[in-house]
This record gives C-alpha cells, sequence and structure tokens, in this order.
C-alpha cells in the first residue's frame, strides 16, 4: 500500500534520513521505534509531503508521491497526527475537527464524520464549544487525532501520540488507534518512543537509527530481541 | 507596606528619572532659534526638572500602587466596562451601534465638521476591517497596506477621468484591480513569516508610493490627480445648476440646495461599503476557507498535515484583504476629488495596523471601538495642532498598558451549539 525505498532528506546540509526502506500494508499497524534524532519525524514529514526526499521514491497505491504538494497527499489518503499535537489552540473543539474536513469539506456529510469522531471520543463531544488550547494533553490528542481521521484517511501517519501524556490516557488513547484500526479499516504508521507500547500494538515493526533502518520484524519479535530490550525497552520505558 | 519596597520604588523611580532626563534633556531642554544670522541654542532647563520631576513622581505613585497590589480603579474599572462588552453582549452593541449610524447625520448637533469626522472614522473602520481579514483572521503583519488603499485610489481616479464611467463601474474595478496587486504581494512573500514578512509588506507598501510619486506620464507624480468625478446618487449629480439636459439631486427630489446631501449621500456610502465589508468577514469566517484563514494564523505546519492548501489560502487573504482596500480607496478618491502619493505614507498603514491590533486581533467590534477611540481623540486634539500626536500616542499607550490584548480580545467561536439531539 504505502513503499518506501531509498529515502534521502536534508535540513539544508544536514542528511536527516539515510535510504530508508520499509512499507506499510493494507489494514496493518505498523510502528516505528528509535530513538530522539533517528529520524522518525522527519519520515512522516516526508511521507507527508512537508519535507521533500531528494532522493528515493515513496509509492501510494501504486503512484509515485515523493514530490507531490501536502494537500494533495492528504487527498489521496494520507493524514498526518503531528508530533505535539498541534492543535489550533483559539478554534474551538468542533472548529478544529471541522478544518480536518478541509480537504473533503464537499458537502454536508461531515456532520456524520464529526458524529463518528465523538463517539470515538466522547469527552471531545462535551467540550466541543471549549477552546483547543484549553483541553488538556490526553484530550488534545484525541482532538488530533479525531481531526486528521476527519480527512477519511487510508492510511493515518501517528508522531509519538504518547508525548507529555498521562499514563492512563497513553493507554485510552492506544486502545482507540486500535479500534481505529479494526473498526474503521485504517492503516496506521505509527511513529512512538514509547517503545513497549509501540511494540505490542504492532502487527510489525521497524527500528530506525541514524536515519536508517537496522531492524525490522514483527511487533511480538521485536519485543524480544535482545538488542531491542537492552537499548529501547530496560534503559527507556521501565513500565 | 514594608521599608524595603519603598526604598527599591524608590530607586526604580530614580532611574525612570534618568531616562526621562536622558530623553528630554536635548529634546525638551536645548532649543533652536534664530536670531538674526544662523541659530542659537537657548537652554530651557527650567522645564526639562519640571517633567522629569513629573516622571519620577509619577513612578513613584505607580510603584506604590503595584506594591500594595491594588488595582488603579479607575482604569480597572473602565476596562472591565470594555470586557463586559464581549460575547452576548456584542450583538446588542452592533445593533444599537448600527442604528447609532444610520441616524447620526440627522441628529440635531450633527454638523459638517462632525459629518466629515464620521466618514473619515468609517473610513478607517472599513480599512481595519479589511486589514482585519489578512492581519487578524489569516495572521499575516502586513504593514503595507495602505498601498492597497492607493492602488484602489488611483485606479478609480485614472480610470474616472481617463473613460468618464461612473463610480459604480470603477468602484468594483478598482476593487479588482487592488486585488490583483494583493496577489503580486502575495506570491513572493508566501514563504515569509512574522517579522520577514512584516518588512517586505513595509517595502510593498513604499514601493508603490515612490511608484506613484515617479511614474510621471500616467499618475502625474507628486501634483496628484485633480478633478475626478464626484459620485451621484443614481445618475443624479449634486451640483446647484446642473448641465444642460441633466437634473440634479435637489431638483429631482424638490430640496433646496445644500452642500449637506452631498456629504450626507458621502456618508451612507462609505457606511454601506464598511458594512458590506464586515457582513463579508463575518460570513466567510464560517466557510473552510475562512476557517483556513485562521488555522493557518495558529498553525502552518498542522494546516499542511491535514491537507489546507497554504499557497491558495494566503493568496486568497491578501487578495480579499486588498480588495476591500482598494473599495475604501476609490471612495476616498471620490471624496476628495483629489488624490496625491502624499495620502498614501507609512502613517498610513501604521494607523491601520494600530487599529486593527489594538482593537483585538479578528475582533469586528474591536476595530470599530480602536478607529473611534484613535482617530477621535486625534480629531478632539486638532485644535491642538502639534499635541494631537501626543494624543495618538497616549491613546496606544493606554491601550497597550490596560488591554494588552485589545480592546476585545475575545475570539467568538464559528460554529455554535448544534446537533444537540443525539
Amino acid at each position: 500500500m504505502l513503499k518506501i525505498s531509498n529515502v534521502e532528506t536534508f535540513y539544508g546540509k544536514i542528511q536527516a534520513l539515510r535510504g530508508v526502506d520499509l512499507d506499510v500494508n493494507d489494514g496493518e499497524i505498523v510502528s516505528l521505534i528509535g530513538s530522539n534524532g533517528a529520524g522518525k519525524s522527519t519520515l512522516l514529514m516526508t511521507i507527508s509531503g512537508v519535507n521533500k526526499a531528494k532522493r528515493g521514491n515513496i509509492v501510494f497505491n501504486g503512484e509515485n508521491i515523493e514530490n507531490q504538494q501536502p494537500h494533495k497527499i492528504v487527498d489521496m489518503g494520507i493524514c498526518q497526527v503531528p508530533e505535539g499535537r498541534r492543535i489550533f489552540s483559539r478554534l474551538t473543539v468542533e472548529e478544529n475537527l471541522r478544518l480536518g474536513a478541509h480537504a473533503n469539506e464537499k458537502g454536508k456529510y461531515f456532520i456524520n464524520d464529526i458524529k463518528e469522531v465523538y463517539d470515538l471520543f466522547p469527552v471531545l463531544s462535551d467540550r466541543k464549544t471549549q477552546r483547543g488550547g484549553t483541553l488538556s494533553g490526553g484530550e488534545q490528542q484525541m482532538l488530533a487525532i479525531g481531526r486528521a481521521l476527519m480527512s477519511k484517511p487510508k492510511v493515518l501517519l501517528l508522531d509519538e501520540p504518547s508525548l507529555g501524556i498521562a499514563p492512563k490516557l497513553v493507554n485510552q488513547i492506544f486502545v482507540s488507534i486500535k479500534n481505529i484500526n479494526k473498526e474503521k479499516n485504517v492503516t496506521i504508521f505509527l511513529v512512538e518512543q514509547n517503545a513497549k507500547k509501540a511494540l505490542e500494538l504492532a502487527d510489525r515493526a521497524y527500528v530506525l537509527v541514524n536515519g536508517k533502518v537496522t531492524i525490522k520484524g514483527s511487533g511480538q519479535e521485536l519485543l524480544k530481541n535482545k538488542d531491542i530490550q537492552a537499548a529501547y525497552l530496560e534503559g527507556g520505558a521501565k513500565n | 507596606m514594608e521599608k524595603k519596597d519603598i526604598i527599591q520604588s524608590f530607586k526604580d523611580s530614580l532611574f525612570t528619572g534618568l531616562i526621562a532626563l536622558a530623553l528630554f534633556g536635548p529634546i525638551v531642554g536645548l532649543r533652536t532659534a534664530s536670531k538674526g544670522e544662523g541659530l542659537f541654542i537657548t537652554p530651557q532647563w527650567g522645564i526639562v526638572f519640571l517633567l522629569v520631576g513629573l516622571c519620577v513622581l509619577g513612578r513613584f505613585l505607580i510603584n506604590l500602587n503595584s506594591a500594595r497590589k491594588t488595582e488603579i480603579t479607575f482604569f480597572s474599572n473602565f476596562t472591565s466596562k470594555f470586557s463586559a462588552i464581549t460575547e452576548d453582549k456584542a450583538k446588542h452593541f452592533a445593533i444599537t451601534a448600527i442604528l447609532f449610524a444610520v441616524v447620526f447625520p440627522f441628529l440635531p448637533f450633527t454638523d459638517r465638521y462632525f459629518m466629515d469626522v464620521a466618514i473619515m472614522i468609517l473610513t478607517y473602520i472599513m480599512l481595519g476591517w479589511g486589514l482585519n481579514i489578512v492581519v487578524g483572521l489569516a495572521g499575516l503583519l502586513d504593514l503595507g497596506y495602505v498601498a492597497f488603499y492607493a492602488v484602489g485610489a488611483y485606479s478609480y481616479a485614472l480610470i474616472a477621468t481617463t473613460f468618464g464611467w461612473s463610480f459604480w463601474i470603477c468602484l468594483p474595478l478598482a476593487g479588482v484591480f487592488a486585488g490583483f496587486f494583493g496577489i503580486l504581494l502575495g506570491f513572493p512573500v508566501l514563504r515569509l513569516r512574522g517579522d520577514y514578512l512584516a518588512i517586505v509588506t513595509l517595502g510593498f507598501g513604499e514601493i508603490i508610493r515612490i511608484i506613484l510619486i515617479n511614474w510621471y506620464e500616467v499618475t502625474n507624480g507628486p501634483d496628484g490627480i485633480t478633478g475626478i468625478p464626484r459620485p451621484s446618487f443614481f445618475g443624479l449629480p449634486f451640483k446647484r445648476s446642473p448641465d444642460e439636459g441633466e437634473t440634479s439631486f435637489h431638483l429631482f427630489f424638490n430640496l433646496e440646495y445644500s452642500t449637506m446631501h452631498r456629504i450626507i449621500f458621502l456618508y451612507y456610502l462609505i457606511l454601506v461599503l464598511a458594512l458590506i465589508t464586515n457582513y463579508f468577514t463575518l460570513k466567510i469566517r464560517k466557510l473552510p476557507v475562512g476557517r483556513a484563514w485562521e488555522a493557518l494564523r495558529e498553525d502552518e505546519i498542522a494546516c499542511k498535515s491535514l491537507g489546507v492548501n497554504p499557497t491558495n489560502t494566503k493568496l486568497t487573504a491578501f487578495a480579499i484583504g486588498a480588495m476591500f482596500g482598494g473599495f475604501a480607496g476609490s471612495f476616498f478618491a471620490t471624496r476628495q476629488a483629489f488624490i496625491s502619493p502624499e495620502s498614501f505614507t507609512f502613517i498610513e498603514s501604521a494607523i491601520i495596523v494600530a487599529i486593527v491590533v489594538l482593537g483585538g486581533m479578528g475582533s469586528q467590534t474591536g476595530v470599530v471601538l480602536a478607529s473611534i477611540f484613535l482617530i477621535g481623540i486625534t480629531e478632539m486634539f486638532r485644535d491642538l495642532e502639534q499635541y494631537r500626536m501626543i494624543a495618538f500616542g497616549g491613546a496606544m499607550v493606554l491601550i497597550m498598558v490596560f488591554k494588552p490584548k485589545g480592546i476585545l480580545a475575545n475570539r467568538k467561536p464559528t460554529i455554535l451549539m448544534h446537533g444537540d439531539k443525539k
């Protein structure tokens, strides 16, 4: 479905991705773990078209998208929940959601989509006229996910949904991600520092080190992998 | 209060005194006077020490006040009245204000001077509303807005004097031209944000003014354009004795001739134009493009990741904001019947930005209040000539101190509760 081959991305002269190969199949949950500065967010931004790949190909459903404009990519069905949530803080919850439907706000059916988001995250429904900035971190993350779902994506790219969120809410959000995948048939590509959670959830997973994929396998395999345990599980997340 | 606090406030006010001395010393203290041949410096240290003393005393009193943790009650009452106008009361306020604006020309105390000031305030309200689309909604700081005002005024003047077309044909054309210039400015600044954008837009404003001065063949340079046709009341001119074969306004309606007819007509014209701007802005905020403007102001990266096309969004904001500036410009041209580049200097842009920012970015009612406050105060002090600008600066400082986010800082949601029928 989404095939990334040999992608290299630069910030000026600094190379952030050094030839990433990775693929995501229809209906899967794929996780990408790695430490700070490994290039995880850069990869998502490159898929979204916000950063441009200098070399390599990104193919989505048979079409090359590496040179597409970001809004075209969203139109095609890839939507990103950016790192740090990036809620429109002065706009209300409902306005935030409608902005998510920007790519396909043609007609009235987005009212239904909004309802689906409220069913998924009932707390948002209680706060629909509240300003986005007044929500708690976890609620903002739900809003960010809901907002991305409004564009009816086929693939949802999630950048560190657990960042700065209370552990209890993290569990809830991961359950929601699983539901979105199973019930709404949305393929998930998840980037996480919380390696344990991300690997438990994933069908398959990749490890990114210094802009390169070093290990890949099923989520369970990677959980048992000695190197990963040493690097990302024992030291990092102790839970 | 503790002794330590008093000493601290005293030190602080002495420091203020030093700054005041550094400023007032050369500005006020050294007065140049021409006596016979050449200039002589006459020192006036008395006034300087008076001013510095006032600053020290004022600062000391403010310090004492804040040390006691009490607000300056007069101003906090005053400002809390303003915040009370927000949200639910805003609608009543708007309706009252519009009704007042409609009957204003026929109130007993309204004379020619009041009408002129009112027309000026309305022009600034319209410009403020137009710029509010760019600065308040889309968050693009435009310091060269006067350029579009100028483009509108000159397009109107040139089209009307060259082809002799009526105001109602020239007005939309002037708007279209200004909108086109908005896109012209928009393209090179697509990637810029914040300070850099402000500098380029400022430059753009100056470029337009300098072109107007130097392109003598077309714009008549610094001499400006004279004899711009006055607007007619749907074909009926406001003239004492109409040309042959024409009927003028007062003859048609069987009124005694008065120059006030034209003034009142101009007043209603700018009122309607301004209200159209406001109506348009309020409506477009609820449409996807308007919401995208506000989203762009909040977070550009989030916008991109959600499929908002930032290029189109920015260009529409620039174009539509510029278009309303152009409308206001053609109104200005037809009112003055004479325009020159001098009317379109940077200070105009600065005043319009000040109105938008001090009104509370994005607040339509705030723009009205700020226009009345800033332009009104400046006009009230017109008799005091050079002290006018001090009043203007003082008004700005007052708003900044007591309402740092603008007079009306609350943003009104575009969607109210709906679909609670689950």
